[in-house]
């Protein structure tokens, strides 16, 4: 089952529709060990596409070792899909390299529905889990709070008190 | 002195836990191959059958991308850093996203081509 924070989850909703109909990508960090996502990291999709996201590889590097100095690895890994279910591709599965992370996907196809799933993606086999949303427990200057449903005109998605 | 290089969680059950290991080669394939020597299996993890970097890796020398450097024919020296991480990539839809993969490859390649004359 994968636990995580409502803040986290309205950003990676927010972050999702900003980018749409492009797929939107990032990382939520915790603690090694911990299996607590508490960190939220947008990233840019590379490749820019509505059926295709990729990590930059530079920025990948950066934040993968900023993970390793804060002892943090990477809890959950999400993107979205802009037109189809939140459930894996082939094309998820093949590249689906880290074992230990949650997959999470979220759905933009329909701007009033919030939809997301978990995935556990290890050696080609996929496995659906529970997503429990907690509503407090991750301090809330760590992750910014977005107002979800509604048509802000200045919000910042970006996380950059990080 | 050698080689420095991190593995990933993915591949550490071919180095037995380890986290960081040594190596030596005077270019990554070399030091894939020495590696593979004592870490048997682990180049077939990150070079395909046809003998190029597997696309669903990423290789860092540095702070560099060896798919600009070369690729496997990336130049190495003594106290080297060398960073694996498996690419994160995906996307709704499997044809589509194989064509880019495929796109993708070919550009690199040519880049790469252009970058070790």
């Amino acid at each position: 089952m994968l636990s995580i924070d409502r803040s986290i989850v309205d950003a990676i909703v927010a972050h999702a529709r900003r980018d749409h109909p492009d797929e939107a990508c990032g990382v939520v960090a915790g603690p090694a060990g911990s299996d607590t996502p508490t960190r939220h990291i947008p990233m840019d999709n590379a490749a820019r596409s509505m059926t295709f996201y990729e990590f930059d590889s530079m920025e990948q590097l950066r934040v993968w070792r900023e993970m390793d100095d804060r002892d943090e690895e990477p809890v959950v890994i999400y993107h979205s899909h802009t037109a189809t279910e939140a459930y894996p591709s082939r094309t998820d599965i093949s590249f689906a390299g880290e074992p230990g992370a949650h997959y999470l996907l979220v759905s933009t196809r329909d701007s009033d529905t919030e939809e997301i799933r978990s995935f556990r993606i290890v050696d080609g086999v996929v496995t659906e889990e529970p997503v429990r949303i907690l509503d407090a427990g991750v301090d809330p200057h760590a992750v910014q709070s977005y107002m979800f449903g509604q048509s802000p005109a200045t919000v910042d998605y970006e996380c950059s008190g990080r | 002195m050698a080689i420095e290089v991190r593995i990933p969680t993915i591949l550490r059950s071919y180095t037995g836990g380890a986290k960081v290991v040594e190596g030596t080669g005077d270019t990554l394939g070399d030091l894939l191959a020495d590696l593979d020597s004592r870490h048997a299996g682990l180049k077939a993890r990150l070079v395909t059958e046809a003998g190029a970097l597997h696309r669903f890796v990423n290789v860092y020398v540095n702070d560099e991308d060896v798919r600009f450097l070369g690729a496997l024919d990336a130049k190495l020296n003594d106290g080297d850093s060398v960073t694996i991480l498996p690419a994160v990539a995906g996307g709704a839809f499997g044809f589509a996203a194989a064509a880019a993969i495929a796109q993708h490859g070919a550009a690199t390649a040519a880049r790469s081509a252009v970058a070790a004359r």
